[in-house]
């Protein structure tokens, strides 16, 4: 075992780790056993990591939050404000772990959608073939550490030639202060499908906790997945996710994320786009405040020929926070005429809030276009002074200007409900005054 | 249209301004009374936007002489939303987009606060709606403008529709129209002077700044101005821009003393 000052607090961990799957089945026992002992194997990221540079998450590490317990006493009423109505299909997670009660399935006979142990029997081929496959938990001690503590888990799957006209909402519900979740997705989408997956993380109590998370998402030849991500916990909560979508021929995935809760946050999205003629797209907004920082590393891989991502990733800092940006994009030998561009934009609306943004590309291949810009910035004087000529007041001008920025972002939701909510979210962060 | 009881809006004396330290305006003199239409024509770089930003109060430029009376206000002791709300409005040569806001939006915030400013009622967004709609359809704009971000991939000449109707959304006293004919096609310039001439009365004025003679055979100005470095060098009727438009501007220079001293 690495020695590490956070060893006592792994080797915790560990002891906790002693729950066997209700319906033990072999395969999912050893990928259980191969991820605990990746994290015997592994250390917690220190800001020496070249990967961890800006965000510090020793805190977090002298936390002793063991493993949530299944939490029943929560009601529909009590939750029933984060509902969308556009959302047919609603799977609900209370820290962690799967709540049939407050869960609703409107449309099952459409797709399979539910808690993975009720899967696990019926469709092990093709679990066995997809989870823990493309999460990789190697170097990676949060995937590793939640593949270890693996039990429920959001599982979709869209069969062929399916569209699901109506968005899935998994909603993942923080209550319990103080320990550590483990929320899991797997989203399978069969050639020429098509899904909406709203993805949301949101709490009840503004108290600290740990949401370690990792989701996956293979699509399917000429596939489709509309994937919105909602991260607002706790202002006082650790969120630590993983994200990995493998996509294959002609498949389109779009991605649109919003960080706003968390102490500290860190969302790893990994993209490969491993057959010809991918396609994604990757929005992305922080807003954070006080002392919040959140990182956001993403890693766009072109593996084969005639693929496409447009990436947009926008910041708005207030306060002393801190928000991280690496957006890595790579090019492999193969990945002939790629279309790519990036841009990451990010607004400072104090003295002491801080960025670091940093583009990172890796072209390996001749014929490609790859475009990519970083600007940060105050708010635009011409712009200001245009609302002002209209009879905006200088604060209505600045306010007005910071929400539109963030507004950019939630626009490209087609959920109208939750575009609303988001809306209204930005709005009030965005007004002083 | 000139009439001797009208009363002055806007009274320019000496106005001299720079930007970064270099002097753009160098002393102009201009009396906008109401119910007149003035143009001001002349050379690219003569100072007319620059004169009509100073108007609407940008600060970018500092006023280092001279003074504005705007009705019964030091309109230089105002901020820009100030000026607006007392009834200036400039249509920029350049407006620009803003993603994320929906025009709607911006129009409404607009319209209202100017509206709260006159002591009159506020519209809600679906009373706004039919109110706005009512004004697109004497522009002959599409309502989808509306839901889109305020002049975002909006065309040369939409964004010059864009700003003709927050002219007729806020009924201005004066409103300053800096190059909104450029880039306008025939039927555009039409549908615009068209939505222009409604708006004006005997109440209000209007500037228009403009390098086209065209313009002005929609509307009709009752002066012409021609500003060359940053002063207003010669006034006339609106023969005088078709006069420049035969002749150019170099003419000027010469005739410049005793042609400014006839009119003055
Ligand atoms: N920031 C600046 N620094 C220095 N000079 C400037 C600055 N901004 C404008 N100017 C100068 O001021 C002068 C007047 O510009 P202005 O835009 O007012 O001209 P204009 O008459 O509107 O021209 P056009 O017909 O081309 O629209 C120009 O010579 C321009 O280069
Ligand atoms: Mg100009």
């Amino acid at each position: 075992m690495t020695e590490s000052p956070h060893a006592d607090y792994l080797a915790g961990l560990l002891r906790s780790w002693s729950e066997k799957p209700t319906r033990p089945l072999s395969w999912l026992n050893e990928l259980r056993a191969e991820a605990i002992d990746r994290v015997s194997k592994q250390a917690f990221p220190t800001k020496r990591d070249e990967e961890w540079r800006f965000t510090d998450i020793s805190t977090l590490t002298h936390l002793p939050y063991l493993p949530s317990r299944p939490e029943t006493s929560l009601q529909l009423q009590d939750i029933d404000h984060l509902f969308l109505p556009e959302a047919k299909n609603r799977l609900v997670f209370v820290d962690g772990h799967f709540h049939q009660q407050l869960s609703s399935l409107k449309n099952p006979d459409e797709l399979i959608i539910g808690n993975l142990p009720d899967f696990s029997a019926s469709h092990s081929s093709i679990l066995e073939s997809h989870l823990g496959q493309h999460a990789a938990f190697d170097h990676n001690i949060f995937t590793a550490l939640n593949t270890a503590f693996l039990r429920d888990s959001a599982l979709l799957i869209i069969p062929k030639n399916t569209t699901v006209a109506d968005p899935v909402h998994l909603l993942f519900i923080a209550i319990q202060p103080e320990v550590t979740s483990y929320p899991r997705c797997l989203l399978i989408g069969e050639m020429g499908s098509s899904v909406t997956l709203v993805e949301e993380y949101a709490t009840l109590a503004q108290s600290a906790y740990i949401t370690n998370s990792v989701t996956e998402i293979a699509l399917a030849a000429n596939a489709h997945a509309n994937h919105v991500r909602i991260q607002r916990e706790s202002k006082q909560a650790f969120h630590l996710a993983n994200c990995s979508v493998a996509l294959d021929h002609a498949s389109r995935y779009q991605s649109t994320s919003l960080s706003l809760g968390s102490q500290i946050s860190r969302y790893n999205l990994d993209i490969r786009l491993a057959e010809e003629a991918a396609e994604c797209s990757v929005d992305g907004l922080t807003l954070i405040s006080n002392r919040q920082l959140a990182d956001t590393h993403t890693c766009i891989d072109h593996v084969k020929p005639n693929g496409t991502s447009h990436q947009q990733h926008k910041c708005i800092v207030d306060g002393a926070a801190h928000a991280v940006f690496n957006g890595k994009i790579i090019v492999r030998p193969h990945a002939q005429r790629t279309n790519s561009s990036q841009s990451s934009r990010n607004l400072l609306l104090s003295k002491t809030a801080q960025i670091d943004t940093k583009p990172q590309l890796e072209i390996f291949a001749d014929d490609v276009k790859c475009a990519h810009g970083a600007t940060v910035g105050q708010l635009d004087p011409e712009e200001i002074f245009y609302l002002k000529s209209r009879g905006l007041s200088e604060v209505a001008a600045r306010n007005l200007l910071t929400y539109a920025f963030g507004a950019e972002i939630i626009s490209r939701i087609s959920i109208p409900s939750l575009k609303q909510q988001l809306e209204q979210i930005v709005l009030n962060q965005t007004q002083s005054n | 249209m000139i009439n001797p009881n009208s009363t002055p809006i806007l009274t320019v004396r000496g106005l001299r301004a720079s930007i970064n330290g270099t002097e753009i305006l160098k002393g102009i003199d201009l009396t906008v009374k109401s119910g007149e239409i003035h143009a001001i024509m002349g050379l690219n770089g003569s100072g007319k936007s620059t004169f009509a930003k100073v108007l609407a109060g940008h600060s970018a430029y500092e006023v280092t002489g001279g003074s504005i009376q705007f009705e019964d206000k030091d309109l230089l002791e105002l901020p820009p939303e100030e000026r607006a709300r007392a009834g200036l409005f400039l249509a920029f040569q350049y407006p620009i987009e803003i993603p994320g806001v929906a025009n709607t939006q911006f129009l409404r915030l607009a319209y209202n606060t100017v509206q709260a400013q006159r002591g009159k009622e506020e519209l809600d967004p679906l009373e706004f709606d039919d109110f706005v709609r009512e004004k697109m359809k004497l522009l002959e704009m599409k309502p989808d403008f509306l839901d889109r971000s305020v002049n975002e991939g909006f065309s040369g000449g939409e964004k010059k529709r864009n700003e003709i109707l927050q002219m007729a959304l806020l009924e201005p006293k004066l409103s300053i129209l800096d190059e909104t004919d450029s880039g306008l096609d025939i039927d555009a310039l039409k549908i615009v002077a068209q939505g222009v001439n409604q708006i004006t009365n005997k109440d209000n004025a209007t500037i228009l700044v403009t390098h086209y003679q065209r313009l002005l055979d929609y509307i009709v100005p009752d002066y012409v101005h021609v500003m060359q470095a940053g002063r207003i060098v010669i006034t006339g009727g609106k023969e005088l821009a078709l006069e420049l438009e035969t002749r150019g501007y170099d003419w000027i220079n010469e005739n410049n003393s005793s042609i400014a001293g006839v009119l003055a």
